[in-house]
């Protein structure tokens, strides 16, 4: 579920300036769950994401490794002095905002993951079958933020042949013995792994704090997902619940875009508005293959049914590109 | 920092950002950066030493119809999924700002600033020449009436002379390869530069139409130009020898460009194009003997001349017969049945083609996207192709899979954008 957007933003924000340039490299993890930097001064609480910069090369650099891939401006600092650095306190609520969306996605999959792995260990191959497309959507709803934090993608939502076949768990390993052996035998392994995945997971981000950026790239990477590999059915390459996790790639994208939405229009109010008839284009694209609760197999889209989805998402995306002018100012 | 020059943090973003993945800055990122920017100028010099390579955009016609054909070309036809006329014209706008800029081997926008966004322009043609660019715009009749609906209050501008082609004997036409809503050809010299102003085109579309096929060609198969050697297609024979040539102002005038006074105003100076996919059966042409290839086609196959000429330019005699009495070019040569009565002159101004490998037959996918620019193809291609569709002895080679028409609107004065006089109407 959406969580409650705070829209009381009414100060206009210039001058916040971007920690990185990627929402995997801004990502910052606070304490427990990862070692801390060997850096005295940030006491356990450091950012990670640092950077050098043209001004400062060597030497200034507060806490945490640098790295090559980061070229950034401004090293940011702790949340309680973020707005001093020159951060917005709107974007600022929004990303908070965005962090307890973040959290209560991972413990609704904690709890989603746990309706369907224990049909799983209960044998019960039909329930199972018909929890697991539903499990998976608060994954797909903030997949980007998950798979910037250590090896949870891979672990959690790896399919056949990304990785070696000694290493392959989580959803899918257990989607194929569904589907194509139509048996949950042989799966308390996976099963196991799978919740402690998902258990780690939760515990891990409600410790992550989130950067303005993260919702900006993130936002668009959700859609990236669908362009990229969804749209061909290849994610649930046995099950052909795909449709479950496009709509959850959407929504998620669309929670991203609303924080950041009141930003957005302050600056450019065609581009908002855009972007908003775009998502709505495509929620009225997969409204007609909503079936109860759930979604039709996509099996049922012909190729000129996935391609017109794929077109939708495709000028959807294009605007929602352009929604980190508000990180300019 | 170690370097003397001064580098500001905009300069290092655009240079980051322009070479795909972060720098850090010491002594070695000032290198790097030092090398990029030698780059640009060398690619700004290279931009000006061939500023004879470009073609101007602007003018009574589009470019692209009477320029001496380019090697290379990037065809795509879009649809249109917009209801609003208002977004047509914009895209239009839009269109016809971003395409004056590449064919002036500009970017499609401005350089980017903000490492928050994506580039304006995908940059891939930076530093590269012009290579002659063109692009020409033309619509489709799905733009004024689509199953009936008169989709923009457009309908009642159609020209008559973008009637639906009618069915063809022997046409095995994929529809989803097929018609369109909105054209774009782009031809270049270098084939990075017209696939480059496809692409931002396209992406400028994004949200007002969608891709509805495209086609990429290399290697001209005809000439346009009388400085122009006559190419040869996939079929190994000189194609096109008798095509009408731009310096030939008057036969362009008769019969490639629209008159003022001739169907709708908003076409006049603009001219039809009909593209045909011809898909090449080439493994079975090459099990062809020389003598039924000649036959086939009425020239010989080297040299390009008529049968029983030497030279390609000799005239045709269609009434030349051998010792026993029989034509020498044969009743159902493509010579023959293509050589066109006086109303019937068309600009030919197609490419060789090639999607790669047809799994399903396990054969070459590979032809001529035959492109040819008229006044009225009622006139003009139909009665041709009627003609070529019955009888031709060309056609146990080829299929024509594919099939397009557009009506290519005259060209954009400067400050104005193609099809202004279509949609600056309503």
């Amino acid at each position: 579920m959406p969580v409650e957007v705070g829209p009381n933003f009414s100060m206009s924000w210039r001058h916040w300036l971007g920690s990185a340039l990627f929402a995997a490299l801004a990502l910052v993890v606070a304490g427990c769950g990862q070692p801390p930097p060997e850096n005295g001064e940030s006491g356990g609480e450091g950012r990670e994401a640092k950077e050098e910069t043209a001004e400062s090369t060597g030497g200034e650099t507060t806490g945490g490794e640098t790295t090559a891939e980061t070229t950034s401006e401004e090293t940011t600092s702790e949340g309680t002095t973020a707005v001093d650095v020159g951060g917005s306190p709107e974007l600022g609520a929004a990303a908070d905002e965005y962090e307890e969306y973040v959290v209560e996605q991972t413990a609704l999959l904690e709890k989603s993951t746990k309706g369907f792995t224990g049909a799983v260990l209960a044998g019960d191959v039909e329930k199972a079958k018909r929890l697991y497309g539903p499990a998976r959507e608060p994954w797909e709803r903030i997949e980007p933020i998950a798979a910037a934090l250590g090896d949870y993608d891979p672990n959690i939502d790896a399919r056949e042949g990304d990785v070696p076949e000694e290493e392959w768990r989580g959803f899918h390993r257990i989607e194929k013995s569904l589907w194509v052996r139509d048996t949950t035998e042989g799966q308390e392994e996976y099963v196991r792994q799978l919740m402690e995945d998902v258990t780690n997971l939760r515990e891990e981000v409600e410790t992550v704090e989130l950067e303005p950026v993260d919702l900006v790239t993130g936002s668009v990477e959700l859609l990236n997902e669908v362009s990229a590999g969804k749209i061909t059915g290849e994610e649930d390459r046995y099950s052909h619940t795909d449709l479950y996790d496009i709509n959850a790639n959407v929504e998620g994208s669309e929670v991203a875009f609303e924080e950041l939405k009141p930003e957005v229009a302050g600056e450019d109010i065609a581009l908002a508005n855009d972007v908003v008839e775009g998502f709505d284009e495509v929620y009225e694209e997969l409204e007609q293959y909503r079936r109860g609760d759930g979604w039709v197999s996509y099996e049922k889209l012909d190729e000129a049914d996935r391609r017109a989805l794929s077109q939708k998402v495709d000028a959807l995306a294009e605007p929602l590109s352009r929604v980190g002018q508000v990180l300019e100012g | 920092m170690g370097g003397s020059k001064k580098v500001s943090r905009r300069d290092l973003l655009r240079v980051t950002g322009a070479a795909g993945a972060g720098l850090v800055l010491g002594a070695g990122g000032h290198a790097a950066l030092r090398g990029t920017a030698d780059a640009r100028d060398a690619g700004d010099k290279a931009t000006l030493l061939s500023s004879l390579q470009t073609v101007a955009f602007h003018g009574n016609h589009q470019a692209g119809i009477a320029t001496a054909q380019q090697e290379h070309m990037h065809f795509a036809a879009l649809d249109l999924v917009t209801e609003d006329v208002s977004e047509v014209r914009e895209l239009l706008r839009a269109w016809t700002g971003a395409a004056a800029r590449m064919t002036e081997g500009r970017p499609a926008g401005d350089e980017n600033t903000s490492e928050f966004l994506p580039p304006d322009d995908t940059g891939e043609a930076l530093g590269l020449s012009p290579a002659r660019l063109t692009l020409t715009f033309g619509f489709g009749t799905t733009l004024f009436e689509k199953a009936g609906e008169d989709r923009f209050g457009l309908s009642g501008a159609m020209p008559g002379a973008l009637t639906p082609l009618p069915p063809l004997t022997g046409d095995v036409l994929d529809e989803g390869r097929s018609g369109g809503d909105l054209c774009v050809q782009a031809c270049a010299d270098d084939p990075q530069v017209a696939f480059h102003a496809v692409r931002n085109l396209v992406r400028i579309s994004r949200g007002a139409a969608v891709v509805r096929w495209s086609q990429l060609g290399f290697g001209r198969t005809a000439s346009t130009s009388k400085t122009q050697k006559t190419p040869r297609n996939l079929m190994g024979v000189k194609d096109g020898t008798n095509n009408i040539k731009a310096e030939d102002g008057e036969l362009m005038d008769r019969h490639v460009w629209v008159p003022g006074g001739e169907g709708m105003p908003w076409m006049a100076g603009g001219s039809y194009l009909v593209a045909r996919r011809i898909r090449m059966l080439i493994e079975v042409w090459d099990r062809v003997s020389l003598g039924e290839q000649e036959t086939s086609i009425g020239r010989h196959k080297y040299s390009g001349a008529p049968i029983g000429k030497k030279d390609e330019f000799d005239p045709v005699d269609l009434g030349a017969k051998d010792e026993s009495g029989e034509p020498l070019i044969a009743e159902d040569a493509h010579v023959r049945l293509a050589r066109q009565s006086e109303g019937e002159k068309i600009l030919r101004r197609g490419y060789s083609f090639t999607d790669g490998f047809d799994a399903e037959r396990g054969q070459l996918d590979a032809g001529l996207f035959f492109i040819c620019f008229q006044r009225d193809p009622r006139k003009q291609f139909v009665p041709l192709q009627q003609r070529l569709a019955a009888n031709d002895r060309l056609n146990e080679y080829i299929r024509h899979t594919a099939s397009a028409l557009f009506a290519c609107p005259p060209g954009a004065k400067e400050g104005g954008y193609v099809g202004e006089g279509l949609f600056g109407r309503i």
